[in-house]
């Protein structure tokens, strides 16, 4: 294969491909894979193994990488469930509190830009009959509070909304909307995938029920998560979604993971040492990013809230270029787009038509995920090299040549294929 | 996604990129697809008025890789034919030559749109039709 041809110099010390996709997976700290690797061999253990001492070495791995978790969000260690990702949390916590509170009452309260986990589990309740409000979002991608205070009733048992979400990188106001819940004795539920180990996020001053976790979005392994579930103040139940041997206190049975708990635990107890500075380099190099851009193109858009955002995220569109033919001039740095192109369902974001953009906005972005790995020099890298492909593209670009004589794109009737 | 060879080579170095004065006799103008769908395309082609032979042919494309590819390749092949021959170019024709995959079909199709309404803007400029069925009679 051919390569493309506008290469911009490669900094000193950037190596390629670039991977700036860290809402999507990060890569693990080294410091992690170290903690995990005794418990493939020598520590073996399965952890429910109560007669030898095999057994008790895994579990007092499990318990100190519970203690770990629950630091990090301000819960007690029994509160946490160990699954094998967000999904399954998700997943668990709207089923289970579905199923358990069923006499209580019916209705399920989310939002529109939720990860499809969440989405889909409610759609699948519906049918079950369960009646589900969908609140929309504001143009900046955040819910606006008195829908939330309206659309809860006597049959609402559960809201669940999101505390930040994966293409925006929005954060939702998690505290007001569990101060609302609380005082109408609702549950909340909240998929924190994307804020835990990037924001504060304290379960007791937030007054968060139910909350998921998952560990690769933190420099931890994949294919474990945890479910962080309040024993007081009030006690929330869940019926069990996986029955047998009764492990996590009956809320989720299966072998447990320990390898991968041992290194969810470590990447929390990271996190928690280095967030603050970390968001603090993130955020600068973000910034600087979407500076360049913004200096050089015209016509560009960042997508969301820009106050309420995490740190590492920046969502852009580039308009008169469509986003999966960027993504193929940048084809050395790993990022996502939110065009159809790039999607299996050959449909753009729904996050984005969600914040009332045009599906032609929605087409042309591109999200950056900034993350612990990289740096500075790759930024500039990237700025170079983004700012190359665009105003290559729109010299390809007919709506960029119209735009620019003045034509209005709007009023032209196009034959929608 | 992995590209063709064909199609990254386009996408690197486009055939014809440019714009044609809309506004001449000679010249036939055809815009097809929707900024929402993410592809728009314009190719425009020159046309001799003695022989009908396409002389020139420009077009720029918002749209993905294989948007774009497809649509260099039409200028490519829509050079030096007939209008009678450019109506003959099959979407399948480019599918093959780019070794496009079945979700990038549409990108084709579009292509073969771009070339019928650029060649029927010129007919229409140059009332070719009413021409034929004078000499029809």
């Amino acid at each position: 294969m051919s390569t493309v041809t506008m290469n911009p110099v490669v900094p000193e010390g950037v190596s390629l491909p670039i991977y700036m996709d860290n809402h999507a997976t990060s890569p693990m700290d080294p410091r992690v894979l170290e903690a995990m690797i005794p418990y493939f061999s020598g520590k073996f253990g399965n952890a429910a193994s109560r007669n030898h001492s095999f057994g008790w070495e895994a579990e007092q791995a499990v318990e100190q990488a519970r203690e770990q978790i629950a630091r990090l969000i301000g819960a007690n260690a029994k509160e946490i469930i160990f699954t094998s990702g967000a999904t399954e949390s998700n997943n668990l916590a709207i089923k289970g509190i579905a199923e358990m509170y069923r006499e209580r009452g019916n209705h399920i309260i989310t939002q529109v830009t939720e990860h499809k986990a969440v989405l889909d589990t409610c759609k699948r309740l519906e049918k079950y009959g369960y009646r589900v409000t969908y609140l929309p979002v504001k143009a900046d991608g955040l819910i606006d509070l008195d829908d939330l205070r309206r659309a809860i009733d006597d049959k609402t048992i559960l809201v669940t909304i999101m505390s930040a979400n994966n293409e925006i990188g929005v954060v939702q106001p998690v505290a007001e909307i569990g101060k609302i819940c609380h005082e109408k004795g609702v549950i909340f539920h909240t998929d924190a995938v994307q804020a835990v180990g990037k924001i504060p996020v304290d379960v007791q001053a937030m007054q968060i029920d139910v909350l998921s976790l998952t560990a690769h979005k933190i420099y931890g392994p994949k294919g474990v998560g945890a479910l962080y579930v309040r024993r007081r103040n009030p006690r929330v139940q869940i019926a069990s979604q996986i029955d047998g041997g009764g492990h996590e206190r009956g809320m989720r049975s299966g072998t447990l993971n320990v390898p991968g708990i041992v290194g969810m635990g470590k990447a929390c107890e990271i996190a928690m040492q280095e967030m603050a500075t970390e968001a603090e380099r993130l955020r600068a190099m973000r910034d600087h990013l979407r500076a360049r851009m913004e200096a050089e193109l015209d016509y560009v858009e960042v997508n969301g809230s820009w106050e309420h955002r995490l740190p590492g995220n920046l969502n852009m569109s580039f308009i008169y270029v469509e986003g999966e033919s960027l993504l193929m001039g940048i084809n050395d740095v790993a990022v996502s787009s939110g065009s159809a192109c790039t999607s299996a369902t050959l449909e753009p974001s729904y996050v984005l038509k969600a914040l009332g953009l045009g599906d032609d906005v929605a087409h042309s972005s591109i999200r950056f995920g900034l993350g612990r790995f990289n740096t500075m020099a790759e930024c500039d890298y990237v700025a170079d090299k983004v700012i190359g492909i665009v105003k290559k593209l729109r010299e390809l670009s007919p709506l960029y040549e119209m735009v620019k004589e003045g034509i209005d794109l709007s009023k032209i009737e196009w034959a929608a294929h | 996604m992995a590209y063709s060879d064909k199609v990254v080579d386009h996408y690197n170095n486009p055939r014809n990129v440019g714009t044609l004065d809309k506004s001449s006799e000679e010249v036939g103008t055809g815009l097809v697809g929707a900024p929402e769908c993410g592809d728009v395309m314009r190719l425009q082609i020159r046309v001799n008025p003695e022989t009908q032979v396409i002389e020139e042919a420009k077009f720029k494309t918002f749209g993905c890789g294989s948007a774009i590819a497809s649509s260099s390749l039409a200028t490519e092949w829509v050079k030096g034919k007939t209008i009678a021959e450019a109506m003959e170019i099959k979407n399948t024709d480019i599918v093959k030559e780019l070794a496009l995959p079945p979700v990038k079909i549409h990108c084709s199709v579009l292509a073969e749109d771009a070339i019928r309404a650029a060649i029927g803007d010129w007919k229409k400029k140059n009332g070719v039709a009413e021409t034929v069925a004078v000499a029809a009679n």
